[in-house]
């Protein structure tokens, strides 16, 4: 108390400056400077100039919307698969895990372990032409000596499923364990049949976990480039791919930038208008748990 | 009246196979599933770890051709990968104790009081751990080509800290609003100086908040490919080196070093599990 008022009130502040400005300068400018850089013109040998240069984001488009779209496409099919594959295993564990609950989940955490990299490379190792798995299939002739796998969008999405599932197993879990099973109970009390107590009860006080998992899910996948770049091939080559090369191969800054704004304004477009239609207070409730 | 008589009228044939068909989801089906999906994801670590002890000839590890530890005792023979290995370390652990210095501040000062320009905070931190990290790892080449900034080692630890110091102020700050106010003031009524009651109270309560904070910063640094592939310049980290590799093989120490990884942070997590059990017991 003796302290006094006016040092007390800035104490907040002082604790929290040296993080803020971290943030501030290497968060917020960066993607500020980003759009400077998006509306620029120039090249890599004589500088670049701000002159409201919006041809760059028409360019863009022109040029990598086949990689735009099939960026979004993927993350629907990826966050779709991972939905259906995640809530039986979710729902199980929360409702019938009994005290080995926390077991389950280390062990679906397990992949978190190793490497995002080596995780990749390692489904690259299982799915290569001459692999573990593909190798003795063609040796017995089952399958044809040019099949493969590998630069397929079925490698692709495949790898994409397997890295971000557990995204999607973790709020759907969240969500299902809140669940009182005594209003499953109660259901069936009032004559409702498994069916129909999981349709009207379970799956809909489990939604504020899907509208999480789903997000958490197709956001990072959107955007990822590793996948892609390890399992991929020319014809699956994402936005992520581009931007990358864009950035540091053809070193067209402008163009480049223009991407990752677009990209970036995409998704938070969509996360906004999701969030709208389903309950934003639901979504960030379950984040936040 | 009616529908209630039909449905309770034969009461020991319907709930007879129900339940049956009930234990056969709850007790067969879905554990059976569950466990296969544990085993989908364990697939990728168990090859890892196998063929690490794979008596592979030259760089292709592609299949099984006998047991070996000549990878373990060749681990650093590889000396692009030693040096990628090296740098993840030291970035991570310098990372670390940035990160845990700054966010535990962040979380104190979000946590502990009520402040004029709170909402950006946590509208910037929302925004930091959402955003996708392509996003800020572009973000963060722009603005040092902008400036002309030299990319390597300093540009790569400035990334990690600005993408995980969110993560370290929000477990940090969880820890904060469970303390209980009495203890401090207890040591204040007994004359602790606040520094005496920050350093010998507050600080003891936060540790297992700050903990899991380094943990989590040290983590996600060391594990990162995608923000350092855009700031690393001529600096090659793990992830960086073991990326390039998988266009041409990844040699077998790859797989020596994921395993060696993978049971360390095991062995962690467990070890910090059986402790709290037994804090708690």
């Amino acid at each position: 108390m003796s302290a006094g008022g006016g040092r007390r009130r800035l104490t907040p502040y002082l604790v929290g400056l040296p993080g803020g400005l971290w943030l501030a300068i290497f968060f917020v400018v960066p993607i500020l400077v980003m759009l400077s850089l998006s509306l620029q013109s120039g090249n890599a040998e004589e500088g670049f100039r701000f002159t409201w240069e919006w041809s760059n984001y028409a360019d863009a488009w022109e040029f990598y919307h086949t990689q735009f779209v099939r960026s979004i496409v993927y993350a629907l099919i990826v966050t779709g698969i991972c939905l259906l594959l995640a809530y039986p295993m979710a729902y199980w564990i929360a409702f019938y895990g009994g005290a080995r609950k926390s077991t389950y989940l280390f062990l679906i955490l397990l992949p978190f372990f190793v490497s995002f990299v080596i995780r990749t490379a390692s489904w690259k190792f299982i799915l290569n032409d001459q692999g573990i798995v593909l190798g003795p299939l063609k040796d017995v002739g089952l399958l044809p000596d040019d099949f493969h796998l590998l630069a397929t969008s079925t490698a692709v999405i495949g790898g994409l499923t397997y890295n971000y599932l557990p995204f999607m197993v973790l709020p759907l879990y969240v969500a299902l364990e809140r669940i009182d099973p005594s209003l499953v109970e109660a259901a069936h009390d009032l004559f409702a049949s498994r069916v129909s107590a999981f349709r009207r009860v379970v799956f809909p006080l489990s939604l504020p976990g899907v509208f999480a998992g789903v997000l958490i899910t197709f956001v990072p996948v959107a955007s990822d480039f590793v996948n892609s770049g390890i399992l991929g091939g020319t014809q699956t080559t994402m936005i992520g791919n581009v931007i990358q090369t864009v950035y540091l191969t053809n070193n067209d800054y402008p163009l480049a930038s223009a991407m990752s704004f677009m990209l970036m304004a995409a998704l938070l477009i969509g996360i906004f208008a999701y969030a709208r239609l389903l309950g934003t207070e639901q979504v960030m409730e379950v984040s936040q748990a | 009246m009616t529908t209630i008589a039909t449905r309770e009228a034969p009461p020991e044939a319907a709930p007879a196979p129900a339940v049956p068909a009930r234990r056969r989801w709850t007790r067969l089906i879905l554990p059976t599933y569950t466990w296969l999906m544990i085993l989908y994801f364990s697939l990728p670590i168990l090859v890892m770890i196998v063929f690490g002890f794979n008596d592979t000839k030259g760089r292709l590890n592609l299949r099984w051709q006998g047991f070996t530890l000549n990878w373990y005792r060749e681990l650093f023979t590889i000396p692009g990968l030693t040096t990628g290995l090296r740098n993840s370390l030291v970035i991570a652990v310098i990372v670390t104790i940035i990160t845990v210095v700054l966010g535990t501040m962040i979380g104190l000062a979000l946590g502990r009081y009520r402040f004029r320009g709170k909402g950006a905070y946590d509208l910037v931190i929302f925004s930091a751990i959402s955003a996708p990290e392509l996003v800020l790892g572009a973000s963060l080449l722009s603005l040092f080509v902008t400036t002309q900034f030299a990319r390597g080692f300093l540009t790569i630890v400035i990334a990690h800290v600005a993408f995980s110091l969110a993560f370290v102020a929000v477990t940090v700050r969880a820890r904060v609003l469970g303390l209980d106010p009495a203890l401090e003031e207890a040591a204040q009524d007994l004359g602790a100086d606040p520094w005496t009651t920050f350093r010998k109270i507050t600080l003891p309560l936060l540790a297992p908040g700050i903990v899991a904070g380094a943990l989590l910063a040290f983590a996600l640094s060391i594990d990162d490919y995608v923000v350092t592939s855009f700031v690393n310049g001529q600096v090659e980290t793990f992830p960086i080196w073991v990326y390039g590799a998988t266009r041409i093989g990844v040699p077998p120490q790859v797989n020596v070093m994921g395993t060696l990884i993978f049971l360390g942070g095991v062995a962690i997590a467990v070890g910090n599990a059986l402790l709290a059990r037994r804090q708690r017991a």
